[in-house]
């Protein structure tokens, strides 16, 4: 503590400081220890999984006695060896099998794992293994699935108005579909557990995981022991994007069974070709879509068919078609408006959570259908987009029964179109494109309304645990997990400021069950919002506990005590913090809290898809410009201008870095990330090598980024800050539509279907050729 | 000759030497089973997220030369004589951090972190190499870096910033002093119960090598077989390592050509070379990464026979010849004739590829070639499309045309070139040419792209090509 400057008027990285990550030292010089890199406990064997080739298929003969025999291998785990229930579905619905018993639905899914004295050993035994597969029809995608009617779950409807008979009534109608692919997540780090038996049967596990009380519970399940037994641990993610929310249980569960199997510690890796062939993506999603629209592109009646490719399990398609479906809206008041989620059962890898969760793909679809307006009316996209806007007064009210509160769309989009010179540059590409056959550009502007929070209310939810120890430094604990956004940093903010103490006092260490039980996935945003609520809560009561020591030790009323920035006035003394933690502990002040938050109740029924569903709404707008090579399909994004909404940022650098990083993440969706599936089902965009995510050229050449000064009338949220880890990638959204525009002036007047997501080369090269022999 | 068993190189400054090196044991599992140093990350163990990257440092002339690689295709044996840099030894005295690393934490150029010692050890490399490169330069040098986080934007700031600032290089004197005295002076040789490794110092040896050994596994840059051990978990019992044989290091220029000696990598290609045939550069800094091509090889990405290697389309268009040795006896065929069909080449059980001669430009012939893949940067190539023209006074004097990516080897366009040769250079020319590629080619659908789109935009890059020798220049190029 000794370089702290107690006289100082402000403390060290309280809230709104670009305080830097509290991991960045450490990981630029590799001294970050991710799961693989912790030393492995004395005896720690390794596992390795049996993928099925095959979509669907029945085993009619497992023959692992070669396997057993192989050189260092300790075990052969099949579904025969789980003690309990071979499932690590979150909701419980036996659907999600750990290993596949005698049915495989998905070509990756795990059959059996070896588990040996080293990987090496138990992937060389792995390939000893006689397998005969009777394979069954498979059904790969969404067509084949609606022809076969395979549903996971009954269609749910979401109707205001009449739609049918305002479409009818229009003077302007269109239909068509939308489509988009999945996304891979990619995360750095691939998926990992680490399994190490404790006494009385009890089981630690270290597991990459966004969600440690729910790979507890399931790794509880699996074992058939009690929650109690299992403690999960995990200290930081390479990476998430909601890959790691229900997944890793998967992983854990496997690693644990094989501990209690071989009373060893058991470690399970994946080499990223398996885990990209055995874990889940981004929701495909197809949309129907029927219009009818006045002649200024307002629009009179919408219906949308959303047809989910949900894969093997129903994991959480629900509320993901459920979230398509609350932002196929966007920033649009659509009066006379009908959505059906189709939720379809495929033999594919489990569709499951990715930053976003069903907005994007919903707010894909009503951009599109913008522009296929914009473009069959010939006025330009943003006049009509402007003419849907959401009122603040009226018009106001979403097709699920929402006010649209703190509408800030009035000021957002005006000061975007102004700084980034939209309609200027709308005349400079026009006059680029007259003289440049090959090459053209286009432009697009796109608004985004983003509803933050968990549909359900008990999973707005935060805990945490504060310890103040005597010298004055605190050690924290809370129910987030840190996966690169910065959630420890700006926790430890939060309580920097609330105990008016230098960020530096703060250590915050593995998130893990033992310490904070019963917490949700740290997903949908709200990380921050429920989590260093919690942290404040409890930064509140040690507070409140030190105020009330002061007041009898020093014979003052509260009012005369003030916490100033590393020193606490009481009358007209000053104590430094170090001093009345020690002064504190001596006269047996308990100097440990918890700290818990629940979010304000939300009214919302999942089954009818109405009510209140979210806490609040993030605004932003994005405007991007494309060029594309008309002969090859090749495309860049030359700018992107983008002005967003994050309340008053707690940590305006961490909050700028997902800004920029979920607008290239949502970039590669849109333009390059294309999973491809062969005829039997199997991935073959498997590796890095195939899968392309954005390299470091394929940034933007010009990104003007800003926020949105955000001093009016903001939620209750901490510091009033808003969440920001998901809505930029939505603003990405803005690419297709540009490349589209530049696809349309290519092609010449009137609207054009196709370009859906990804406009790889190819879709661009293709939909051109298709649209001009439509033209010719 | 006298051959050494054990593998001397330095470690951040120390010298190891090892004699129990498996032949295909990788440099990333060694620093992070064998060293526990577990600074250096597995993200893909392929060579193509950069997670891995490492420095690997060579003397040039005295003074130590780092370049980046990808510590998981690389085999350890193959860094005989090198000093290897990890995130853990470029540490500045009193514990400071060195300025990449200072910049990347002030610009919050990490997030998740786990790529992040990957891309600090290219930013490392970049920045020994001094100069003031440019915002396109440095994405260029890091585009074998994958970040999921960032958006790369803080990460090329940082770079931009740490550029000029002074540091200390990791032990530079000591480094130097140290990889004079283990420079390899005798073959290694490496055997054991996981297989041997041999690395012949010269041309004549390795000969001998393979021709009394053609089962064994011939390895240069190791960027393709590297894949086959991670990925496919193949067992290599023999490996012979073409890296240090003195004569395939070579490169030669004559007014007429160069050669290009097979191990040379890619990094290495003479700037005139490059000067010649402008195009040829332009899809050389596409090929894998820095990482990549640090550590790959003409020869070995024409030995390979990929159909879908970069340079022998290229190289098929200007002309060049490969030279071939058994044994004693070497020859030399014309590129285009190597190829014979998928997975088959002119190359006899034994016989190593020596190297390749490229003819430099002849007076009135124009070189075109584009690289098409779904992503700029380090990506493969859907189609890979070379044009060597001859036009005098607006006719098509001849043509040599070569698409990698279209058939199931690296061929020429016969059908193509026919149409064009003769002919006026006019856009009818360049139809019937477009239209005669269709014979040429029945290009299959895969994961990079369907048929139609190689087979559109293959006869359309004929059709660039036409656009791009107008009089009048229109932009042609998005990223020129």
């Amino acid at each position: 503590m000794g370089k702290i400057d107690s006289k100082a008027d402000a403390i060290a990285g309280g809230i709104r400081s670009r305080l830097e990550h509290e991991s960045g030292r450490k990981h630029v010089t590799g001294t970050a220890a991710y799961l693989d890199d912790m030393p492995e406990p004395r005896g720690t064997l390794h596992l390795y999984p049996c993928l099925s080739p095959h979509a669907h298929a029945r085993i009619a003969r497992l023959d692992l006695s070669r396997v057993e025999a192989a050189p260092g291998v300790r075990a052969v785990l099949t579904s025969a060896d789980i003690p309990g229930t071979n499932d690590f579905s979150h909701g419980g619905l036996g659907d999600d099998r750990v290993f596949s018993d005698r049915l495989v639905e998905y070509a990756g899914q795990v059959v059996f794992v070896v588990v040996a004295d080293s990987r090496a050993a138990a992937r060389d035994a792995v390939a000893l293994a006689e397998i005969d597969y009777q394979e069954l029809p498979a059904i790969l995608d969404v067509d084949a699935a609606r022809a076969a009617g395979s549903l996971h779950e009954p269609p749910r409807v979401l109707r205001r108005g009449d739609s049918a008979a305002a479409i009818e009534a229009a003077p302007h109608r269109l239909s068509g579909r939308v489509s988009n692919g999945g996304q891979e997540h990619f995360y750095l780090e691939s998926q990992i557990a680490l399994a190490v038996p404790k006494e009385d049967g009890d089981i630690h596990l270290y597991s990459a995981t966004q969600d440690p009380s729910a790979v507890q519970t399931i790794v509880a399940r699996v074992l058939d022991q009690p929650a109690n037994s299992v403690t999960v641990e995990v200290r930081r993610l390479g990476g998430g994007f909601g890959g790691k929310e229900t997944v890793p249980s998967h992983f854990a569960a496997i690693a644990a069974v094989a501990a209690r199997r071989t009373g060893r510690p058991v470690k399970i890796r994946l080499d990223r070709d398996d885990d990209m062939k055995i874990t889940g993506k981004r929701h495909e999603m197809h949309t129907d879509f029927r219009v009818g629209f006045d002649g200024e592109g307002r629009v009179l009646g919408i219906e949308f068919d959303i047809h989910g490719a949900c894969g093997n399990s129903l994991d959480q398609s629900i509320p993901v078609l459920n979230r398509a479906v609350f932002h196929a809206d966007n920033c649009y008041y659509l009066e006379h408006f009908r959505a059906t989620c189709h939720y379809w059962k495929t033999h594919t890898v489990s569709a499951v959570a990715f930053r976003g969760f069903g907005s994007p793909q919903g707010l894909l679809v009503v951009e599109r259908v913008m522009d296929r307006i914009a473009r069959h009316l010939g006025r330009d996209p943003l006049a009509v987009r402007q003419a849907n806007f959401y009122g603040t007064a009226t018009r106001n009210i979403t097709p699920y029964g929402s006010e649209v509160g703190d509408n800030l769309l009035g000021r957002v989009v005006p000061a975007l179109v102004a700084s980034s010179d939209y309609h200027a540059r709308r005349r400079q590409i026009a006059a680029f494109n007259a003289g440049s056959p090959v090459l053209k550009k286009g432009l697009a502007l796109m608004p985004l309304k983003y509803g933050v929070g968990f549909g359900l209310n008990f999973l707005n939810q935060g805990g945490a645990l504060l310890h103040l120890y005597a010298d004055g430094s605190l050690h924290l604990n809370h129910g987030g997990v840190e996966m690169g956004q910065g959630l420890h940093t700006k926790v430890a903010q939060v309580v920097a400021e609330e105990l008016q103490v230098d960020v530096a006092r703060i250590r915050v260490s593995a998130t893990t069950t033992e310490k904070v039980p019963n917490t949700v996935a740290t997903a949908a945003s709200s990380g921050t919002d429920i989590n260093a609520a919690a942290a404040r809560n409890a930064a509140g009561k040690i507070r409140a506990r030190l105020v009330d020591f002061l007041c009898r030790d020093g014979s003052v009323p509260p009012e005369q005590i003030e916490f100033l920035p590393n020193r606490v006035r009481v009358g007209n003394q000053e104590i430094g913090f170090d001093d009345l933690a020690e002064r504190a502990y001596m006269a047996r002040v308990p100097l440990s809290a918890t700290g818990s938050y629940k979010a304000p109740e939300n009214d919302y029924d999942p089954v009818a898809m109405t009510g209140h569903p979210y806490r609040y709404y993030v605004y932003g707008a994005a405007v991007a410009e494309v060029t594309i090579d008309t002969l090859t399909g090749e495309n860049a994004v030359d700018r992107v201008d983008i002005l967003h909404d994050v309340g008053r940022s707690l940590n305006p650098a961490l909050d700028f870095g997902q800004l920029e990083g979920g607008f290239v993440q949502g970039m590669g969706w849109m333009t390059t990330e294309e999973l491809v599936w062969d005829a039997a089902g199997r991935l073959r965009t498997h590796a890095p090598s195939t899968y392309k995510i954005p390299a470091c050229a394929d940034r933007p050449r010009e990104m003007r980024m800003a926020f949105l000064d955000n001093t009016g009338e903001i939620p209750d949220t901490v510091f009033h800050s808003k969440a920001i880890g998901e809505p930029p990638l939505c603003l990405a959204l803005v690419v297709l539509s540009a490349l589209a525009d530049a696809v349309a002036q290519a092609i010449g007047p009137g609207d054009f279907a196709g370009l859906d997501a990804p406009a790889t080369a190819e879709n661009i090269l293709l939909t051109l050729q298709r649209n001009r022999r439509a033209a010719a | 000759m006298v051959k050494r068993a054990t593998v001397r190189f330095l470690l951040n400054g120390d010298l190891i030497e090892m004699d129990d090196v498996g032949p295909t044991t990788t440099v990333l599992d060694y620093l992070r089973e064998v060293r526990d140093l577990r600074g250096t990350k597995e993200g893909c163990g392929e060579g193509d997220c950069g997670a891995c990257t490492v420095a690997v440092g060579r003397l040039e002339g005295g003074a130590v030369r780092y370049r980046a690689v990808n510590a998981c295709i690389q085999f350890l044996a193959t860094l005989d004589g090198c000093s290897l840099l990890t995130v853990e030894g470029i540490g500045q005295p009193g514990g400071l951090l060195h300025p990449v690393q200072a910049e990347m934490v002030a610009r919050h150029g990490s997030q998740c972190g786990f790529c992040t010692p990957g891309f600090i050890m290219s930013m490392y490399v970049l920045w020994a190499g001094g100069g003031r490169p440019s915002r396109a330069q440095i994405a260029e040098e890091l585009a074998g870096n994958l970040c999921r986080c960032t958006g790369y934007g803080p990460i090329v700031e940082a770079m931009e910033a740490a550029m000029g600032q002074p540091a200390v290089l990791a032990a530079e004197e000591r480094i130097a002093r140290l990889l004079a005295m283990i420079r390899p002076e005798e073959e290694l040789l490496l055997s054991g119960p996981r297989g041997s490794f041999h690395a012949p110092l010269t041309l004549a040896s390795l000969a001998r090598a393979c021709a009394e050994a053609p089962e064994a596994t011939v390895l240069a840059g190791g960027t393709d077989v590297g894949l086959w051990v991670t990925k496919q978990n193949r067992k290599l019992r023999h490996v012979i390592y073409t890296g240090q044989v003195a004569e395939l290091l070579e490169v030669r220029e004559t007014p007429e050509a160069f050669f290009i000696g097979a191990a040379v990598r890619y990094s290495d290609l003479p700037p005139a070379l490059l000067a010649d045939y402008p195009d040829f550069a332009a899809v050389l800094r596409r090929i894998g990464s820095r990482q990549i091509r640090n550590l790959g090889t003409v020869g070995g990405n024409i030995a390979n026979g990929s159909p879908i290697g970069d340079t022998p389309p290229l190289l098929i268009a200007i002309g060049a010849r490969l030279l071939l040795r058994h044994g004693e006896a070497q020859r030399e065929v014309a590129l285009e004739d190597y190829f014979l069909a998928y997975g088959k080449q002119d190359r006899a059980p034994g016989e190593v590829v020596v190297g390749v001669t490229i003819p430099r430009p002849a007076p009135g012939w124009r070189f075109f070639a584009f690289k098409l893949s779904k992503r700029f940067d380090q990506d493969i190539s859907a189609v890979c499309g070379a044009f060597n023209l001859k036009i005098a006074r607006g006719r098509v004097e001849a043509a040599r045309i070569a698409f990698g990516g279209m058939a199931a080897t690296p061929k020429r366009a016969s059908a193509a070139e026919a149409a064009l040769t003769g002919q006026p250079w006019t856009e009818a020319t360049v139809e019937a040419s477009c239209a005669a590629l269709e014979r040429d080619f029945s290009p299959i659908t895969d994961m990079r792209a369907s048929a139609d789109y190689r087979r559109q935009a293959a006869a359309n890059l004929l059709r660039k090509v036409h656009v791009e020798t107008a009089p009048d220049r229109v932009p042609t190029r998005i990223r020129a």
